[in-house]
This record gives structure tokens, sequence and C-alpha cells, in this order.
């Protein structure tokens, strides 16, 4: 193909357009987030699945959105909502009598916005799961 | 301020090698540090409770470090597996520095 003029404009556009998209969601995924599972994971990136994170698709009330957590086999869980002034919720630590590495709680969540759970596995592997809850009134501030 | 009372639902009793679900919480208002008074459009200081961790026989079974950005009233239910016939001792840690402690006994059988 001879690369006329007007087929470099188009090329490069769409060329700079591609390079852009994947580089956005990088950026939005906010520092503080990555930075709280970098501090848990000790610099490990965790794999998907193998944690299981139950939360409402809707919460009308964002001061109280029950949340469950299980994962088999993990020593602790932390918990981030990546839309909060602050990102932490909570870091779970199991002991040997816990049998199903599960926990449930309520939690805040001022804008529709992902949960963020990554498990620490016994055998020093991490998990992280994510889920979108969509928050009609938020919770926090007022 | 509201009087803080820890609330915990163990069974009494149960079989040996038993999981058994327990449920806790406790009145608190977990007072994020981010909420303004309205009257006065002063940040109101943050006041939560920090930590929970419940025990068997001093056995650590369920630990959490705590966050504002959990409830008021913080709930954490979780399960247990029933060894032998013990005591479960519930504690969390405000801010301020106090320590509420609450025990449940389970008796095999």
């Amino acid at each position: 193909m001879d690369v006329t003029r007007r087929t470099f404009g188009r090329l490069t556009a769409g060329a700079a357009a591609a390079a852009l998209v994947p580089a956005l969601p990088a950026f939005a995924g906010a520092d503080p987030v990555q930075e709280a599972i970098m501090a848990f994971t000790g610099g490990a990136t965790p794999a998907e699945g193998g944690i299981d994170l139950t939360t409402p698709e809707i919460a009308e009330n964002g001061n109280t959105v029950p949340i469950e957590v299980s994962a088999a086999g993990a020593s602790a869980i932390l918990l981030l909502a990546a839309g909060n002034p602050n990102p932490g919720v909570a870091t779970f630590t199991f002991g040997k009598l816990a049998p199903n590495r599960a926990a449930s709680t309520r939690i805040r969540l001022a804008e529709t916005q992902e949960v963020i759970a990554v498990a620490k596995l016994e055998d020093g592997e991490f998990v992280m799961v994510k889920n979108t809850v969509k928050v009609t009134i938020g919770g926090c501030g007022g | 301020m509201a009087k803080i009372k820890p609330r915990v639902k163990v069974p009494r009793s149960a079989a040996a090698g038993e999981v058994i679900t327990i449920k806790t919480l406790i009145s608190h208002p977990m007072e994020s540090g981010q909420r303004k008074d309205k009257k006065t459009g002063e940040l109101i200081p943050r006041r939560i409770i920090n930590h929970f961790t419940a025990k068997f026989n001093g056995e650590v079974v369920f630990d959490a470090t705590i966050e504002p950005a959990v409830s008021t009233n913080p709930y954490f239910a979780f399960d247990m597996i029933v060894p032998e016939a013990g005591t479960l001792t519930f504690e969390w840690v405000d801010d301020d520095g106090s320590v509420y402690t609450t025990e449940k006994k389970i008796a095999i059988g």
C-alpha cells in the first residue's frame, strides 16, 4: 500500500488511539490502591481467581454495604475500596481454627466503585478479585 | 455518646470438630474523621475501632485490622472449628485506647 499524506494521517491516528486506550485504565487505577496491594503482597502481582467476593450489585445506602469474602487456604485477606477517600477497608487474618477462611462484614462506600479483595495464601501466593458496586447514596462525609 | 456494647452470637454447645458460625457486633459510632460538624464546619475527629481479635483458649481464630471504611457498629461474622470445650474471648480496640472485651463458653455435647 502506498502511504499518501491522507492515509498516513489515518494510520497514525489509529495507532495513537490504540496506544492510549490500554494506558488509560492503568493510569486511572490510581496509585494508593496499587500501593496498598503492593505493600500487602510485598511487590508480587496477585493472580486472578481462587478467591470469592460477594457484594451487592447495587447498594442503596453506601454507609452499610454487606460484603463477604472467602478464599480457600488464605492466611490473610486485604479489602480495598478503590473509590473511597482512603482505599483501605480492613485486613483479616485467620488462625488454624478457621475452617473456610471466610468472613463477612459491612463497609462504607463513598460512591459507585470497585471493591477489591487480595488474599495471601498459605503457600505464599497471592490472588485477587474485583467487584463493582453501584452506590445510590454515598457513605463517608456528609 | 451512646454506650459501647459488644454483642456476640455463639452456640452454647457443639460437637467436637463441628464448624460453628460466630457473629459479632459492637455498638460504636466509627467516626471516620472525614465528616464535618454541620454547625461549626469543623472536622469531627476520627474515632474508630481499629482492631478486633477473636481467640479460642488463647489461640487466634480471626483477627481484623480495621480502617474507617468499616461501617458504624462494626459487624464481623466468621466460622470456627470447635476442637474441644473452651472459652472464646473477643477484644475490640478503640482509637482512644479503650479495650472492650467479652467472653463466651462453648461446651461439647
